[in-house]
């Protein structure tokens, strides 16, 4: 009895497999099976990337002209639905391996030493903007909080239920921002006022808005959309 | 022997990269025209049933996403596939001598004579013997390939390969220069798979390995 059902899960196995040949679409992608070999590549496919990032190879600047005023929004939910957070009561809590967690106001998170940018997003969908933001690189700041800047990655959460997670080196390279302001203007509500993390060596997802918790860690951070199916590292 | 007969072999190695170069041309094609979908070059979009990526009902409902995951981790695990039947290919051809026998010489000039034969139905074909159109045909697909492959990498890596990226205009142009080396594999398969319709015994080679057939307008030489 058992016997025979494993040999019908083998069957059921091979079948599946024989159906990949035939690409009719839907039923073939929908497979568990074949779900899980793609997540095994994509697993693969972050270690590649891992080793093609280059900590201090700098994503391409470009003339301020360039830089797109009226920005395009994009998440799941509308822009009226995007969070709305008071200056007043906000604060950005700190997790994990850091020193100092004492949480953040925004007087104090805009009083640290900034620099701009003028670099591309690039949207996993296909689409691009090139944009200028302005903020602290991440690097400063994890210093000054006490970060273990040996630990392996730096995690994030929103406001508005989103989390997203990125390699140390990633979050150590030079242009990796908190980023404050967009075309010099504070960041409007909807593109992540207080602040959004401005990450031009990772896809537009990885660089979430409304961010109210950094933590640092061991354990690679879950991420909103790569729990969703889309490759974890997602590096330009 | 075969005398009289003409005769197509090929060898198991440049049958598995052939067959693997298909599979994986389906699975990049398939998925990159449901990535294609969600961001549009031109104003059209690849007809949903032709894509790859799953039911797109039930990733909304799922996961807010049309598939589009799902798609690209096809696309990111098929570019391993072609990468590798690719390489095989051209090793093999390089090195069995099989480009040097079959692929060349060709020019404009016996291009154009075999095309326009070929256009007016006076183009015999010759089981094992690749007239010009098609040596040229196969020498500007495997091109088509390594330029979907170069332009792919200038599309996934922007950054860590900026000059490449830049070398094709940008981040756009290389999405651009990767959709067209798409429709010219694409052009290519059509062309290819109508051909093999109408000389049946070039699967037949391509699938085991070996075909005979007898030349045109020649009886079969007695005793055989």
């Amino acid at each position: 009895m058992e016997h025979d059902l494993e040999r019908r899960r083998l069957l059921r196995g091979g079948l599946s497999l024989g159906a990949l040949t035939l690409l009719t679409g839907c039923d073939i992608s929908d497979g568990d099976a074949v779900q899980r070999a793609l997540a095994a590549v994509s697993r693969w496919n972050d270690r590649v990337q891992a080793a093609l990032f280059s900590g201090t190879r700098l994503a391409p600047e470009f003339d301020e002209k360039l830089a797109v005023k009226n920005f395009r929004y994009n998440a799941w939910y509308p822009a009226d639905k995007a969070p709305k957070l008071d200056a007043d009561t906000y604060r950005l809590k700190l997790a994990g391996l850091i020193e100092t967690k004492k949480p953040w106001t925004v007087q104090e998170l805009y009083a640290l030493p900034q620099a701009s940018q003028v670099t591309r997003h690039v949207c996993v969908e296909g689409w691009n903007m090139i944009g200028k933001w302005t903020g602290t690189p991440l690097r400063v700041f994890l210093q000054r909080v006490g970060a273990d800047t040996s630990a392996r990655y730096v995690g994030y959460e929103c406001a508005d239920g989103y989390y997203e997670g990125m390699d140390m080196a990633t979050a150590l390279h030079p242009q990796t921002f908190m980023a404050f302001k967009l075309s010099d203007e504070i960041l409007p509500r909807k593109h992540g006022y207080p602040f959004k993390l401005r990450i031009p060596t990772k896809l537009g997802f990885k660089n979430p808005k409304w961010v109210t918790t950094i933590f640092v860690t061991n354990t690679q951070p879950h991420g909103f959309w790569p729990d969703r199916g889309y490759n974890w590292f997602s590096g330009s | 022997m075969s005398e009289g007969y003409e005769e197509q072999r090929h060898h198991l190695l440049l049958r598995i990269a052939h067959w693997a170069q298909a599979l994986a041309i389906l699975i990049m094609v398939g998925s990159g025209w449901r990535i294609y979908n969600q961001e549009p070059i031109f104003p059209f979009r690849f007809p949903v049933e032709l894509t790859l990526g799953g039911g797109i009902k039930q990733t909304l409902s799922r996961n807010n996403d049309p598939g589009v995951a799902n798609a690209i981790a096809w696309h990111f695990a098929g570019m391993w596939l072609l990468l590798g039947a690719f390489l095989l290919f051209l090793a093999y051809g390089f090195v069995s001598g099989h480009f040097r026998r079959s692929y060349v010489p060709v020019g404009p000039k016996s291009f154009l004579r075999d095309f326009i034969a070929a256009a007016t139905f006076r183009l015999p074909h010759t089981l094992g013997v690749y007239n010009h159109v098609q040596r040229a045909l196969y020498i500007g697909v495997l091109i088509a390939v390594l330029m979907m492959l170069v332009s792919g990498l200038a599309v996934w890596k922007p950054v860590q390969l900026a000059w490449l990226t830049a070398l094709m205009g940008g981040f756009q142009g290389a999405r651009i220069v990767h959709f067209l080396f798409m429709a010219a594999i694409v052009g290519f398969l059509a062309v290819h798979v109508a051909l093999v319709a109408l000389v049946p015994k070039t699967l037949q080679s391509m699938v085991l390995g070996r075909a005979r057939a007898l030349p045109h307008g020649h009886a079969a030489p007695a005793g055989e």
